[in-house]
């Protein structure tokens, strides 16, 4: 127990130091391998903090489909010139930026410091409704997620829809139904083609086990949902699979399947639950891992194309 | 708990917001020319339900209120209607309505396609703003709020840049940048919201809420977080550039109604989240902002060569009148609190109208014009006289003269600032009148006078009518009857504070 | 200082860095990644409060917990928005094409 502090401090020292080398580096592509590096790191303290499920979301989506998302764009950017001013910040504003990162940091590391004590905590609703509104779920979290608060969850999976429409709302208009450009285009080398077809069927596996297991332990969703966009993105990579045409029927179909049938659900409460979003106490648990089904769905599918991006002109297929 | 119970009627919040989120889902997966007639389709139903909405808590004299899958805050979510929230959702309803038909020959997929990427995006996206103005507006939960902020971004964002011009571009990535940095500040408010009393439902939030360092920073960012993205003086660099260079149908959208969004969540902090605290301090503060952007925006609006950019500036000015009401409303014991917040809302809704009606005239004048520049617009009245009319009406709201919802609502500040003895508010509220009356007479006197202006192409007279029809709603609003502003009060929490 | 008070410090910390980076850098990829660490620094601080939280059994509240993982999706499609705005954007400024290999560094890494 002894060496846990002596961690605890060295970890939050190492993310810090690789937040700052993010924001002071040279270099654009510097700093992004920086910011993947510091998501990675993340997930070390949120275990830290007991939260497995959140640290399994930072190391899949904060880590590593963001880390694929800004080294894509970080390399299409450095093909090219910098864009906005080219103007480097004087010292004075340099200094009064600091001075005003440095106070608002202050007061807020203040703050958290009086955080009133005992804290207050949904932590006892939360246990005692456990078996009745919290359908027996063994994970308070995904109780959480997909029962009290399952409006913002539902609301979440549209951002991530319109998000999509709003990436390929940046496409040339020459260029609209295609597909987006594939992540890479020469031949990729031998070992991440090895890698992809070892890592497809497994972490598919993987993917679908966490979604599974997550209404009692750790996972979810979310987190399976990411796995399995990984996945996709890796054999993308591995130019084993291409991007999809952005008009594809089906594709727009797993985009919305997720959101979609939970609304259905939602709206299906009212008459066979007596409230809007409620579940049938008795049915709760097998309802809620349907809706989570279609759920991993979408997310396996709106990650990827999210990175994607908008489609290209060169890659009709 | 008595707002933590569904009460009858309540459904219909959950319907109004599920409408617009199914029609993005089927616009989306349906695609092409189904993506217009879902969304045009569904207008007349999401009119009926702000309608019945409104009905009811009239009827009710009390908000009205659904708790979500039955489960009442803390750990479930709440919405709740009051008298501005369902005045709001009509207001809402009828600006994206008349914004959506106005836009049908533009973003139109063309004949031969099976699909556009612009009518896609736009009809896609005025649904997002639809479904997240409703949940901003009947929310009562701080983080489903934050959500549905995020959903307004994302929205407003792609319609910025639809046609995908470099500075189109530009101003939707400045745009963007603002807007997430303003989410970001917002949800670190919520953080410490919930740290401090483990709750962020707006009501139970009301009854624990302590003057602790904890609650004050957290309002603080939140506060900050939301004046950006409303554009309030000094964080409203954006929105010119935004506002101006959107297609027409979009601008109205934008400037009438997404910056009132994030307004909006800045009043149910202030009045909802915290009325048991002393905030006179900070409602000096915010009106202080709010009288510096009414001078700034309206001089910056004098001197613009075009006139979307003069309109953009005037919305720059308009929405520091709004921050008035925080000074002239605090105190809610005092008789003079209620004319301030009358003012308040009346100024949100009259601007709204009058300025989406403007944003539409513009389009039209640069649809059949070829240009909007205002220094060659001499004898344009003659040619596009409905325009023109349209243009003069707003410009009557946002000047401030009767009869008209924005004479109401300066009038109204006026006397709040006087009975309240801040006598000093009505400076920036008389000053801004006359520079208002300055850029509109500088759009109005050329376009009166003699000149030879030739029409490229000739308006549509649909899009010209429902222009009018959006200014006439904001002149019909200086005939407001008592109890339409009686009914404003539904619902506001009488403040503790009194000086 | 127990964990999760160095977390909260460590929070306060990524925020102040973040906020240092926005306003500063010009480049629009920068003032991306500098929002991201404001927004990692934000649900640390959701995380003591919902480890603060512990009770009743558990050890940690799940609701500020639940907060962060639809944050950090939301944080996710923002960015992605983001980046695809602004390639669109470096693309309109340019007569180069957007190919990534135009001018690919011969270690072309993989990501992670």
């Amino acid at each position: 127990m002894s060496v846990l502090p002596y961690l605890d401090v060295g970890l939050a020292l190492l993310v810090v130091a690789v937040a700052a080398w993010t924001v002071a580096a040279r270099a654009l592509f510097a700093s992004v391998v920086s910011y993947v590096a510091y998501g990675l790191l993340l997930a070390f303290v949120w275990i830290r903090l007991y939260a497995p499920d959140v640290a399994l979301t930072e190391a899949a989506v904060g880590g590593g489909v963001t880390g694929v998302l800004l080294i894509t764009a970080g390399k299409r950017l450095g093909a090219l010139h910098d864009i906005g001013p080219d103007v480097r910040p004087g010292v004075g504003l340099k200094l009064l930026t600091g001075v005003l990162a440095a106070l608002v940091a202050g007061a807020l590391a203040s703050v958290i410091l009086l955080l009133p004590d005992p804290p207050p905590s949904l932590a006892p609703e939360a246990s005692a409704a456990i078996d009745s509104a919290g359908a027996g779920l063994g994970n308070p979290i995904t109780a959480v997620l997909m029962s009290y608060r399952s409006f913002d969850t539902m609301l979440e999976k549209i951002v991530l829809v319109l998000a999509v429409a709003g990436v390929w709302s940046m496409t040339a208009d020459e260029a609209w139904g295609r597909a987006p450009s594939p992540f890479r285009r020469s031949r990729p080398y031998a070992p991440t083609i090895f890698l992809a077809q070892m890592l497809a069927p497994i972490g598919t596996l993987i993917g679908i086990h966490v979604f599974w297991t997550g209404a009692n332990a750790p996972g979810g969703a979310f987190q399976g949902g990411a796995l399995l966009a990984a996945i996709w993105i890796i054999t993308m990579m591995a130019r084993l699979a291409e991007p999809p045409r952005v008009d594809a029927r089906w594709l727009r179909m797993a985009l919305v399947a997720g959101p979609a049938v939970f609304l259905v659900n939602g709206l299906t409460g009212e008459f066979v639950a007596g409230s809007f979003f409620a579940y049938p106490p008795s049915v709760a648990k097998p309802i809620i891992l349907f809706i989570e089904a279609f759920m991993v769905l979408s997310i396996a599918v709106a990650l990827p194309m999210l990175v994607a991006g908008p489609s290209s002109e060169g890659s009709d297929q | 708990m008595e707002l933590g119970t569904s009460t009858p009627g309540g459904y219909l919040l959950v319907l109004a917001i599920l409408l617009p989120l199914a029609g993005i889902m089927l616009s989306f997966t349906l695609g092409g020319r189904n993506a217009e007639r879902v969304a045009l389709g569904s207008t007349p139903f999401g009119i009926v339900l702000a309608c019945a909405i409104a009905f009811e808590v009239g009827q009710a004299g009390k908000p009205i209120v659904y708790t979500i899958g039955g489960l009442p805050p803390p750990l479930g979510i709440a919405l709740r209607a009051d008298g501005i929230s369902a005045v709001m959702l009509v207001a809402a309803a009828v600006i994206l309505a008349a914004a959506a038909f106005y836009a049908r020959s533009k973003f139109a997929t063309p004949d031969g396609v099976r699909e556009s990427r612009s009518a896609l995006t736009f009809w896609i996206m005025l649904q997002a703003i639809w479904a997240a103005l409703i949940i901003i507006f009947v929310g009562g939960d701080l983080f489903n709020l934050y959500v549905a902020l995020e959903l307004l971004t994302f929205a407003a964002v792609p319609l910025v840049c639809i046609d995908g011009r470099p500075e189109t571009l530009v101003a939707a990535l400045r745009y963007l940048l603002f807007a997430l940095f303003g989410s970001i500040c917002y949800l670190l408010g919520v953080a410490l919201f919930y740290g401090a009393h483990g709750t962020i439902d707006i009501s139970l939030l009301a009854q624990r809420v302590q003057p602790t360092p904890v609650v004050w920073m957290a309002a603080a960012l939140m506060t900050a977080g939301l004046l950006a993205k409303t554009a309030l003086f000094p964080v409203h660099l954006w929105l010119p550039p935004a506002h101006a260079n959107a297609p027409a149908a979009a601008s109205a959208v934008l400037s009438g109604l997404v910056v009132k969004g994030s307004f909006f969540l800045t009043l149910r902090l202030w009045f909802f989240v915290l009325p048991a605290l002393h905030t006179e301090t900070a409602a000096v503060i915010l009106g202080g902002l709010g009288s510096a952007a009414v001078i700034v925006g309206s001089v910056m609006a004098l001197g613009q060569a075009r006139l979307k950019l003069l309109v953009a500036y005037s919305t720059v000015a308009q929405i520091g009148y709004l921050f008035l009401v925080f000074p002239l409303a605090s105190g809610g014991a005092q008789t003079w609190s209620a004319a301030g917040w009358s003012a308040g809302l009346m100024q949100v809704l009259a601007h709204a109208f009058a300025k989406a009606g403007m944003f539409l005239s513009a389009g039209v004048l640069a649809e059949a014009l070829g240009h909007d520049r205002i220094g060659n617009l001499r004898g344009a009245a003659r040619v596009l006289p409905l325009t023109f009319l349209t243009i003069a009406l707003g410009g009557l709201s946002l000047m401030g003269l009767p009869p008209s919802g924005g004479f109401n609502a300066k009038w109204l500040m006026l006397q709040a600032a006087v009975a309240s003895g801040q006598w000093f508010w009505t400076l920036p509220i008389l000053v801004g009148g006359l520079l208002a009356a300055g850029y509109v007479y500088r759009i109005l006197a050329p376009a009166l006078s003699d000149g030879q202006v030739s029409l490229k192409v000739t308006p549509m007279r649909s899009q010209e009518v429902i222009a009018l029809a959006l200014t006439m709603a904001a002149i019909v609003l200086g005939f407001a009857p008592q109890a339409f502003l009686d009914f404003l009060e539904i619902g506001r929490p009488v403040t503790a504070s009194s000086p | 200082m127990n964990p999760s008070v160095i977390a909260g410090l460590t929070g306060a910390t990524l925020v102040g860095l973040g906020l240092y980076g926005f306003i500063l850098h010009p480049h629009p990829l920068r003032k991306l990644l500098a929002f991201n660490l404001i927004g990692s620094g934000v649900f640390l601080v959701f995380g003591i409060v919902a480890r603060r939280g512990a009770a009743a059994g558990f050890r940690f509240d799940p609701v500020p917990q639940a907060m962060v993982i639809t944050g950090i999706v939301v944080a996710f499609a923002a960015s992605a928005v983001a980046v695809a705005l602004i390639l669109r954007l470096s693309a309109a400024n340019s007569d180069l094409s957007l190919d990534p290999d135009a001018r690919a560094e011969p270690s072309d890494g993989e990501g992670p």
